[in-house]
């Protein structure tokens, strides 16, 4: 029997505002699929979004949402997980939101390891915007604020996660939505920040200007650029830069969850147990 | 009893006050002259069962602290001046989307990084319009040590009642000032704590942002079974994004409205010696203890001077101000900025002739200068 999405869907809000063939709604089911599996209430479940077509996913969905300003997915999060630490926290966060004005705030969500869920969706593009650079807009590409072609170097958002320490780091595409469902299930359940980053397609503000017209065009293109990590390990290593590794590229069970620490601080106020020294830690520096 | 007798700091004061009030959330970043105020409560929340978190910048704590608060907790951020200017587009989301927190301003001098150790009041008129958009802002000002524990204590009430983000404004000499404070209990002030308004019927028959013009959103404690969606675009009755113009139209009116009718719930200012004052010096924050000490001497020399206190400087106490304005020949604003509320002075009395001493070089005001521009007058 075909999934019934409707119980999680705010179903007067459809249609979306998503383009016709835009992967946002492909990430959209995959997430519903992914929470239901999980088997969470949707009372207990908190979808913040920021800023882009990515940001409107908050309000499609029927869980406690939050629409927030550009790039500060993580930041609102952390101060929604910090005071309910039994809830389930999903940030929905798009590639500048992720990674240009809201960096800092990815950068710190994945070192403090709190149980977040981070899910970029990457569309190499501002969308909404029509068409300016992102940071992972590829470089030679056409944008309407690089008109002679992009010379920025691309930021790889994975590496920028396994970079600042998150636990459980995975990327996979619109592509394969069982495999992506697959990634959320596994990061939804991992205890710590799961980083989780989608490629997805916007034929209509990236692929027209960059011989990607059609959303399968599009789609050949995040195929062609994509690899599964144990092929890609395999690629010497001048051949990888050109290509992106999909699945879990790093699920670390050992690393202590932020709220459980804090649970340990307000132990200490407590006297509950002796402060906190160097000596709780087996990573000093 | 319900008071008690403290030696402390303005800026620990107001941390006590946060805890003694239900606050459950702090989200901060180091900025002198407020930083007292999270070493405070990174000891005291974490002994109620509370948070304090240092983020890794002004953004993210006052971000942290609008979802604590949405999430349904009583939550407070504390910074000085270059901290509110990067708060100030978050800020705007809460007043958007009717997010009740507590940001305390610990002023120094400005603009710029100014003078980080040293006092001003510079940032009264940021505390009125921190970011773009039309809201009423509601922003009160500290006058004792005693006033930084209950003029803090009672924002958070005001937050909740109006459902938006209330100021406290302290300055760099009360947050450091280390004295002797009569404050109320801790019971006292547990007693006094008013939560915000819930809606307890049925989900489906729940608009957190469907009210009467003049009322702010019920916005349910989240994770309760009332799913809503919070934005900072325009929105509806159910708290989704809308363009549809009588709509929009309505809300930003209705965030003006909630305030502007229930002003007099808000009005709070001190009357110092005006029954027979000839001269009315207009001052508030450390600069009015400064100002009462200056009026000793006058009095003693037969000049019959008085001082008006605003504390809820935003909105501003107009009928207040223009009753004293119309019989009172001289009218004398004292503030350590360039005139910031001395326009608001001019403007609610329709009078040109008002005087200013303004002091900018991060020096508090001392009783003999305001003497002797009174004698001036």
């Amino acid at each position: 029997m075909a999934f019934d999405y409707s119980n999680y869907l705010r179903m007067e809000k459809m249609p979306t505002l998503w383009c016709w063939g835009c992967g946002d709604g492909v990430i959209l089911k995959a997430v519903i699929r992914a929470i239901d599996k999980m088997g969470w209430k949707q009372d207990d479940v908190c979808v913040v979004s920021g800023i882009g077509c990515s940001g409107r996913f908050s309000s499609y969905v029927d869980f406690n949402t939050i629409h927030t300003t550009h790039g500060r997915t993580v930041a609102y999060a952390t101060g929604v997980k910090l005071a309910n630490p039994d809830k389930h926290v999903i940030c929905v966060a798009g590639d500048g939101d992720a990674l240009a004005i809201g960096g800092n705030h990815t950068i710190h969500g994945c070192r403090r390891n709190i149980d977040l869920n981070m899910i970029v969706i990457n569309n190499f593009i501002y969308g909404l915007t029509n068409s300016q650079t992102s940071p992972t807009t590829p470089r030679g590409m056409w944008t309407v604020s690089q008109k002679a072609g992009n010379i920025d170097p691309t930021f790889n958002a994975c590496d920028l996660a396994l970079g600042a320490g998150a636990s459980f780091v995975g990327r996979e595409t619109v592509i394969d939505p069982k495999k992506l469902e697959r990634l959320l299930v596994k990061g939804f359940s991992h205890k710590g920040f799961s980083f989780m980053e989608v490629l997805s397609n916007c034929h209509i503000n990236l692929g027209r200007k960059n011989k990607m017209a059609s959303a399968m065009e599009n789609l050949d293109w995040i195929d062609s650029i994509t690899m599964g990590k144990m092929k890609f390990e395999k690629l010497e290593e001048k051949d990888k830069m050109n290509f992106l590794p999909t699945g879990v590229l790093k699920e670390d069970n050992e690393s202590k969850e932020y709220c459980e620490m804090y649970k340990e601080i307000q132990d200490v106020h407590q006297g509950k147990r002796a402060k906190i020294t160097q000596n709780d830690f087996d990573k000093k520096i | 009893m319900t008071t008690r007798e403290m030696i402390s700091t303005g800026n620990e004061l107001a941390a006590l006050a946060a805890i003694d009030a239900g606050c459950k959330f702090f989200g901060g970043y180091p900025l002198t002259p407020s930083s007292e105020i999270m070493h405070s409560l990174s000891d005291m929340l974490p002994e109620v069962g509370g948070v304090a978190i240092q983020m890794e910048d002004e953004i993210a704590s006052v971000c942290s602290v609008i979802g604590a608060a949405m999430s349904g907790k009583r939550a407070l951020t504390a910074t000085s001046g270059p901290g509110l200017s990067l708060k100030a587009e978050n800020l705007g989301l809460a007043q958007m989307a009717e997010v009740p927190i507590v940001c305390i301003d610990v002023m120094r001098g400005g603009p710029s990084t100014g003078l980080p150790t040293r006092v001003a009041q510079g940032d009264v008129s940021q505390a009125k319009h921190p970011s773009h958009g039309d809201y009423k802002s509601i922003t009160i000002c500290a006058g004792s040590l005693a006033e930084c524990y209950t003029q803090t204590a009672r924002a958070f009430n005001l937050a909740d009642r109006f459902m938006q983000p209330v100021f406290v404004l302290l300055d760099e000499t009360l947050g450091h000032m280390h004295g002797r404070a009569v404050i109320p209990t801790a019971e006292q002030t547990y007693n006094e704590i008013k939560g915000r308004k819930q809606f307890d019927g049925k989900p489906e028959e729940y608009f957190p942002y469907g009210v009467a013009q003049d009322e702010p959103a019920i916005l349910n404690t989240m994770f309760k079974g009332y799913r809503y969606h919070f934005t900072g675009l325009h929105h509806d009755k159910h708290g989704f994004p809308t363009e549809e113009m009588n709509t929009c139209k309505l809300l930003i009116e209705r965030l003006f409205n909630k305030v502007e009718a229930h002003e007099d719930e808000l009005e709070a200012y001190e009357e110092y010696m005006l029954e027979d004052a000839d001269v009315m010096i207009v001052a508030y924050g450390s600069v009015s203890l400064a100002v009462k000490e200056a009026i000793r001497h006058l009095r003693k020399e037969n000049i019959k001077v008085g001082l008006f206190r605003p504390i809820t400087l935003w909105p501003s106490p107009a009928i207040k101000i223009k009753e004293y304005t119309d019989k009172i020949p001289k009218i004398l604003c004292v503030e350590l900025n360039m005139g910031q509320y001395f326009h608001e002075i001019q403007r609610v009395s329709s009078r040109l002739d008002i005087e200013g001493l303004f002091k900018v070089n991060g020096r508090p005001i001392s009783p003999h200068e305001i003497v002797d521009k009174v004698k001036e007058l």
